[in-house]
């Protein structure tokens, strides 16, 4: 590695680190149900004005099942809204490059799914599908409201922890209006206006036309056909600023253009993708300290955050060394060394702005959160450098996860380590003072265990369909990677995707959509049921027999557990896919 | 002025007692059907509709130039309006003459850097058409220039992930010198002033990578030496 590259991976975990306390601390106020400090006085009267005009009552509590249902209501109504909007979309306003309404409804149905679990896996191109009403109102909307949704399960699970012999876990309808007008929304605001800054456009106006410097002939789609005269460019722009932020910081990561963050209206320099990586990150590790905050022992917090950060840094790294490396089959036409000219590695599907070392790093970050914004085309990695991001979803997106999905994830990582390790030493297995017994572990495995099943299945149904197989565009065991990569982003609610993969069929729009949602609610529940299960129980001092959970001793239990229960599940595909790859490169090259 | 004031029981240990989930609202389908829809309707207008449309006034208010695309004319000043704009300087175009700069190669399609259709050509490392289009793409640089026998800088030969990068490594604008300096007349060493002079430092100088704006790149040339 370049010492560059290890500058950019230390500024990068380093400014978010910093931002951990500060950020988290806030998020406690606001998840602890207290007054604000500093905005509280400007949006306080907004949120109480939302509670009377939805007729809510803030102090009303809701049971673990009342709070799931109000949850998944809340989310069927953005399914559908999302759904209507695309559908629709021909006859509504704030669509002046005419898009007619998004067809097939096998895509729209894809698309719905996509966007209300948090996902964003984008089988369309946003600049030639969307109008500026459905990026705005269902796209962006669901952005919001999906890392809303991640953040109030969250918060249940911790309630659920914290409180004790009660059925209370707190109000859905509160929690979710919080987390949008003290966090999302300000936060968002403030990203946007910083990205309009550095060149991100933020119009309603129609897109640009732009007489080329140079006139050229495109020759035509067939040998006969005439080559025609391109005077003209024509530059698709919208409100790209207010949803390029919430994107990134709701980790979600649907573009609004198709080459998503490697577009330079979304992502023009150095300083907007520094900025985008750290958005992405904030969140997810900003509320292990809100967690510690809550349970009342932030180092109960930095154990968690320290698995993630290990986890992430531990394929981060590699990946950043084999795309430096380059592509040994290139080396005899074109020159991969880094100099002080040129960043070298390998280029293809990479943006001159960021080189090897920014995409990487960026790759692994869109990955290790369940964002799946891309500023290079993953599909185009090296067979090692594709292998990194494809793993860190596996992970079940722990690592660290979206926002609030991750920690939640995590904590049932956490509860499967505590009962392993329980029944090592011969213990009541127990976690902040509360008993894990049959019912919460039944839970947690049915969480943990649904992303890599939905992951593998669906992968054996596209290897044996001909639908699945028609959407390959690569030859060889590389095909095989687009196809697990396919299902493991959409089981895992990540989003990104080795893009050749022609998605757009019915095939692909139905089995994904169906994956995404399963993976997402399925691990809602069970997660909603242990917060309802753990606020019954009594908080049982510490005594001298209780594991402590928040040694270096147990952050490294609590990682071999996740590699030895999850990563290794995967191996067998990874070595049908990247590893053969990467065995038939270096045979090759040979 | 008050601000909410937390409540006994929202937070914290919670009485022992205290079982029961019944509160004056919320209780009942009912009840729940309509603060669920109610406050989706409020979120919806909230995140879709004010916080866009506050982000375009600020946008336009302080930012015009950069929220309306980034256009330059060919002087290279900053414009609003696509009609007298030369193109964006953060979109890249395709250029073909000799006598240009080359940008680095596009798969954006049906035509290159065709900006209202964003992509990659998504090959992977082992796929023969890879192979094959960078073979392609050296061929046609020697053709242009066969005294040229510098290596060629990779990012000059591979397709960018959007297809409109509109930069290429200072390498990739040097290796294009010989070229362009004998073709125009130019001596070289003015051209490699020129590139310098457009050379993109990182952001902050430390975030990103250096590089050379191609647009910006072959303007200067037809202003400096005009054919």
């Amino acid at each position: 590695m370049t010492p560059n590259a290890w500058l950019q991976i230390a500024l990068l975990i380093g400014t978010v680190l910093l931002l951990v306390k500060p950020v988290g601390a806030y998020m406690a106020y606001v998840y602890e149900n207290q007054p604000v400090p500093g905005v509280g006085r400007i949006l306080g009267p907004v949120e109480r004005g939302i509670y009377r005009v939805c007729g809510i009552s803030p102090q009303h509590q809701q049971d673990w099942k009342r709070y799931t249902v109000a949850l998944l209501l809340f989310n069927l109504l953005g399914f559908m809204a999302v759904y209507l909007l695309q559908r629709w979309q021909g006859w509504l306003p704030f669509n002046p490059a005419h898009m007619p309404a998004v067809a097939p409804s096998s895509l729209a149905f894809n698309t719905a799914a996509s966007f209300v679990t948090n996902t964003d896996w984008q089988n369309y191109a946003g600049e030639s599908t969307m109008s500026y009403c459905t990026q705005m109102t269902a796209l962006a909307v669901q952005n919001f409201l999906s890392a809303s949704t991640g953040l109030t399960v969250l918060v249940a699970l911790v309630r659920g922890l914290t409180r004790k012999t009660t059925a209370e876990l707190g109000s859905f309808w509160v929690d979710l209006t919080r987390s949008m007008i003290y966090i999302l929304l300000p936060l968002s605001l403030v990203l946007a206006v910083v990205l309009v800054s550095q060149g991100v456009p933020q119009t309603l106006d129609k897109y640009i036309t732009v007489h080329l410097v140079q006139p050229f002939h495109q020759a035509g789609a067939s040998a006969t056909a005439p080559s025609t005269l391109i005077t003209t460019q024509t530059i698709a722009v919208g409100p790209v600023a207010s949803q390029e932020a919430i994107k990134e910081l709701g980790t979600n990561g649907g573009g609004f253009f198709n080459a998503n963050s490697a577009h330079p209206l979304e992502n023009p320099n150095g300083l907007t993708n520094f900025l985008e990586e750290v958005a992405i990150l904030l969140l997810p590790l900003a509320f292990c300290y809100t967690f510690g905050r809550m349970v009342n022992d932030t180092r109960q917090g930095w154990a968690v955050l320290a698995a993630m950060v290990i986890l992430l840094l531990a394929l981060m790294i590699p990946c950043v060394m084999a795309e430096q490396a380059g592509n040994p089959l290139l080396a005899r036409y074109c020159n991969q060394q880094p100099t002080p000219l040129q960043p070298g590695g390998n280029m293809v599907g990479k943006e001159a702005r960021f080189g090897p070392v920014n995409s990487a790093i960026f790759a692994a970050v869109t990955t290790g959160t369940s964002t799946g914004a891309v500023n290079s085309m993953f599909d185009s990695f090296t067979p090692l450098g594709g292998l990194c991001p494809m793993w860190l979803i596996q992970l079940s997106e722990v690592a660290p996860g979206g926002v609030g999905s991750g920690l939640y994830g995590m904590l049932m990582f956490v509860l499967i380590t505590v009962f392993i390790a329980g029944l090592m030493i011969g213990r009541t297995p127990e976690y902040l003072g509360k008993k894990i017994e049959a019912f919460e572990m039944k839970m947690a495995s049915v969480a943990i265990l649904v992303p890599p099943s939905l992951v593998l299945l669906g992968t054996a149904v596209a290897c044996v369909t001909a639908a699945g197989l028609a959407g390959i565009t690569n030859p060889g065991p590389h095909g095989f990677s687009e196809m697990l990569y396919a299902m493991t982003s959409q089981a895992n609610n990540n989003g990104s995707a080795f893009a050749g993969l022609n998605g757009d069929t019915t095939f692909y729009n139905v089995l994904g959509a169906l994956l995404m949602l399963a993976a997402r609610f399925w691990t809602i529940i069970p997660t909603m049921a242990i917060a309802g299960s753990l606020a019954r129980k009594k908080i049982i001092p510490a005594g001298s027999g209780t594991l402590t959970t928040n040694s270096p001793l147990f952050v490294f239990i609590l990682i071999a557990i996740i590699v030895v229960v999850i990563a290794l599940t995967f191996f067998p595909a990874l070595a049908l896919g990247p590893i053969a790859e990467q065995m038939q490169m270096m045979a090759r090259h040979r | 002025m008050t601000i909410f004031t937390p409540q006994p029981g929202v937070t914290g240990p919670v009485p022992a007692t205290t079982h029961s989930t019944s509160a004056p609202h919320g209780e009942g389908w009912l009840s729940m059907l309509r603060a669920t829809v109610t406050l989706f309707v409020i979120m919806t207008f909230l995140a879709g509709i004010v916080y866009p449309l506050l982000v375009t006034q600020i946008a336009r208010l302080v930012f015009p130039w950069q929220a309306h695309g980034s256009l330059i004319n060919h002087a290279g000043q900053h414009v609003l309006s696509g009609r007298q704009a030369a193109g964006s300087i953060l979109i890249g175009q395709y250029f073909s003459h000799p006598w240009y700069f080359w940008p680095r190669p596009s798969a954006t399609s049906p035509m290159p850097y065709n900006a209202a259709a964003s992509g990659g050509s998504n090959t992977g490392p082992t796929n023969p058409a890879l192979i094959a289009n960078i073979k392609a793409r050296v061929a046609a640089l020697h053709a242009v220039d066969p005294g040229n026998k510098q290596p060629i800088p990779v990012d000059l030969v591979t397709s960018s992930g959007s297809g409109l990068d509109p930069d290429e490594s200072i390498a990739a604008a040097y290796y294009q010198i010989p070229r362009i300096a004998r073709l125009r007349h130019i001596p070289p060493a003015k051209l490699k002033a020129l590139v310098n002079r457009c050379i993109i430092k990182r952001s902050l100088d430390v975030f990103g990578q250096r590089a050379v704006n191609v647009l910006e790149l072959n303007l200067a040339l037809d202003r400096a030496y005009p054919r």
